[in-house]
């Protein structure tokens, strides 16, 4: 149908919001159907940030690549790489030093604080508030100073290789992280006084943005999104890697499937974190934290894949070798892509206001969907 | 030496000079001058103000680099502002996108007309001055619509009719509340409602009447000047900028600058009504206690009332969230507007039967 300028073909305004739009926290360009207020369709345009990674990737060697996801996901770059790194050791079948293990799950899970963190300051900034964005970030800076002294980097840290982790812990480690967990215990209430506990926080996101159990399921929604309507989805749980079937952490679910829900699971994720970290920072084993490896990784002709956890839900690496140093194929299924496809259902019928709480909620990270 | 009394001295020496029509309009152009040096000067300070209240807030430091403990800051802002184009988009009406910041900074600054910043220093004293502040400050809505309306953009299309609506409703609560004390004072004239607060403020005399309308009247003003958390003509993070989306240099200065000086003036209002405007706070009978604070100029009595209400609408904006745009309307219609109804009713029987601190 002929459409006019600003005008859809039934009369609705139609709004571009976005690629550049303060609550799209990058590029992403929603098209937005109004009746006045009313949301009558919500449709993503995506491929603003491609950078055709998974092709890159097929030029790469094993040991290459990796360092490339960390641009996917910016926000759990650790993550990533864990998920490549394990696909490749399931390849290359090699046995991985309980150490490296152990470090791996730390760095993920302070990576998933982190995330949330950053999370929870933008969303609270989606909603009008700009205070919680800075505390939020007060706490994650202590996060990155740790991952700057060990890894070297405080984004993108390139720290997981195939066999382990590229380097040893820094001495001071145990005991920064020690602090950390300190002051964050004693900071993490004052975010429920300052957001949680508002009543006019409490109105926007009860009732708004609901995803069906069912819902959720078909969209393919994953990672807090989909545990916030019910769906049991933790792939540390149902698929443990690493050392997380000996962890003592619950999956957390809510069945409420409202923004409220959302927000609800991933402020208890964060605490879940905080009880892994616990559990494993005086219980570091000693030994190698790298297996021995080849220099030059290759790969058994066949299909690899491996699924993890990360802050956003589940990533999927698929890799497809012909036994040469470099993939054939590399494919990976990021949690963003199925997660924004929901926001249509969530969204349909509701005011502006609560499709940015329904997209902070969301989580999204443009680049994790565009690849 | 008071301001009053500077008033009436540059008065009297103006008459043994020229006739007096001279004098009135020579005054008349003193006291514009005086308007408009006001309006840069309070921009600049609550700007100032603003920042550094939303840095300590947010754990920051806030301006520090330009001039002392950054006081240049905000001056350094306007140069940039004043230097820079000001864009008119290509399917603008232009005459109307140029002449809505105007409207809205005349809006401020009839406000500032008759209100008085000390013991007998006012521009024009009007015996319906409430009547007048809340007629006049009801014309700010205009600009906000004609700018969104000529703007041919619908982020400032959406924003300038949310802010229509917000502005008009909330209009009511706050009237109801300024009503209470125009009840108890029997007077529409800002002078002779400080006057009645000689023996107190009626936020002390009134019981909790005044106290419930006094809170009205600081959410409704809130609401009325755009401010968070009911910034919905603005809403960033819903519509980049709202009303304003396509204004750039001086007229977008306009436009903050008037709401600034708005905050300021439904501020000195609330401090006038509820707070005894210039007047000293008296303590029943400490009579050496009252002395000393006779001794703190009037006018000073009033900024310190003015800008602690300011603070108070400051701390609302860097702590709460943002309304939704029905929670706001409804919050008006179903609980603000009947509970001031009722308030009034309850004014009105405690004013009749004497029922308040005398």
């Amino acid at each position: 149908m002929q459409e006019t300028i600003g005008h859809s073909a039934t009369g609705d305004l139609v709004i571009n919001v976005g690629p550049q739009h303060p609550a799209t926290h990058g590029v992403l360009h929603l098209v937005i159907h109004l009746q006045g207020e009313t949301i009558t369709k919500v449709e993503p345009h995506l491929g603003y940030i491609h950078r055709s990674i998974e092709k890159m990737c097929e030029s790469l060697t094993y040991r290459q690549f990796i360092y490339v996801t960390s641009r996917m996901d910016y926000l759990s770059a650790h993550i990533n790489n864990l998920a490549c790194a394990l696909c490749v050791e399931k390849g290359l079948g090699v046995e991985i030093p309980e150490r490296a293990q152990v470090i791996r799950v730390l760095m993920s899970e302070l990576t998933r604080i982190a995330s949330h963190e950053l999370w929870w300051g933008a969303m609270a900034m989606d909603l009008g508030a700009f205070t919680p964005f800075f505390h939020a970030f007060r706490e994650r800076e202590s996060i990155n100073d740790i991952m700057e002294e060990t890894c070297g980097a405080r984004l993108t840290m390139n720290y997981m290789v195939p066999g382990g982790v590229m380097m040893d812990l820094h001495p001071n480690f145990q005991k920064r992280v020690k602090d950390f967990l300190q002051l964050y215990k004693s900071k993490i209430d004052e975010y429920d006084e300052m957001v949680t506990g508002n009543i006019i926080f409490q109105n926007r996101m009860k009732g708004v943005g609901y995803l069906s159990k069912e819902d959720a399921i078909s969209f393919g929604c994953s990672g807090p999104t989909a545990r916030a309507s019910g769906v049991s989805c933790d792939v540390r749980k149902w698929y443990p890697y690493e050392i997380y079937s000996k962890l003592d952490f619950e999956e957390v679910i809510e069945t409420g499937g409202d923004s409220l829900a959302r927000y609800m699971v991933r402020i208890r994720e964060m605490k879940e974190s905080i009880r892994i970290v616990e559990q494993l920072i005086d219980a570091i084993p000693e030994g190698p934290f790298q297996a021995k490896t080849k220099a030059v990784l290759k790969l058994p002709k066949g299909e690899f894949y491996q699924q993890v956890e990360t802050a956003r839900g589940e990533l999927g690496v698929y890799i497809v070798s012909e036994g040469g140093t470099t993939p054939y194929r590399i494919k990976f299924r990021s949690p963003g892509f199925s997660n924004l496809s929901a926001l249509e259902t969530m969204v349909k019928g509701s005011k502006i206001g609560d499709l940015v709480a329904a997209m902070g909620t969301l989580d999204l990270v443009i680049p994790d969907i565009d690849r | 030496m008071s301001l009053s009394s500077l008033a009436q001295q540059i008065h009297l020496w103006l008459l043994g000079h020229m006739s007096e029509q001279w004098t009135l309009v020579l005054e008349m152009i003193i006291a514009g001058i005086l308007v408009i040096s006001f309006f840069a000067v309070l921009g600049l300070v609550l700007v100032y103000m603003e920042r550094k209240v939303s840095a300590w807030m947010q754990i920051r430091l806030g301006p520090n680099r330009v001039g002392p403990k950054g006081l240049l800051q905000s001056f350094a802002d306007t140069l940039k502002l004043l230097i820079k184009e000001g864009l008119t988009p290509d399917g603008a009406d232009k005459f109307l996108f140029n002449i809505a910041p105007i409207g809205a900074i005349m809006v401020s600054m009839l406000l500032m007309a008759p209100i008085p910043f000390a013991k007998d220093f006012q521009m024009w004293d009007i015996n319906i001055g409430v009547l007048y502040v809340s007629a006049v400050s009801s014309l700010s809505v205009i600009s906000i619509l004609v700018a969104g309306w000529s703007s041919n953009n619908k982020y400032s299309l959406l924003g300038a009719m949310r802010s229509g609506a917000q502005i008009v409703s909330y209009e009511l609560s706050a009237g109801m509340a300024i009503m209470t004390i125009v009840i108890l004072s029997g007077s529409l004239s800002l002078t002779e409602i400080i006057q009645s607060q000689q023996n107190g403020w009626w936020l002390f005399k009134g019981h909790v009447p005044v106290i419930i309308a006094f809170v009205i009247y600081i959410i409704a003003v809130t609401a009325e000047t755009n401010r968070a958390p009911f910034d919905m003509a603005e809403a960033e993070s819903e519509l980049t900028a709202g009303f304003h989306t396509e204004y750039s240099g001086m007229k977008f200065a306009l436009f903050f600058l008037a709401e600034y000086v708005n905050v300021f003036i439904v501020c000195a209002i609330g401090a006038i009504l509820f707070l005894g405007g210039w007047m000293p706070l008296h303590i029943g009978e400490w009579t050496a206690f009252n002395h000393i604070m006779d001794y703190i100029p009037s006018s000073i009595w009033f900024m310190g009332k003015t800008f602690g209400l300011i603070f108070l609408i400051m701390w609302f904006r860097w702590t709460f969230p943002r309304l939704r745009v029905d929670q706001l309307l409804k919050l008006e219609w179903n609980y603000l507007l009947p509970i001031s109804m009722i308030n009034v009713v309850l004014v009105t029987a405690l004013a009749i039967l004497g029922w308040y601190f005398k």
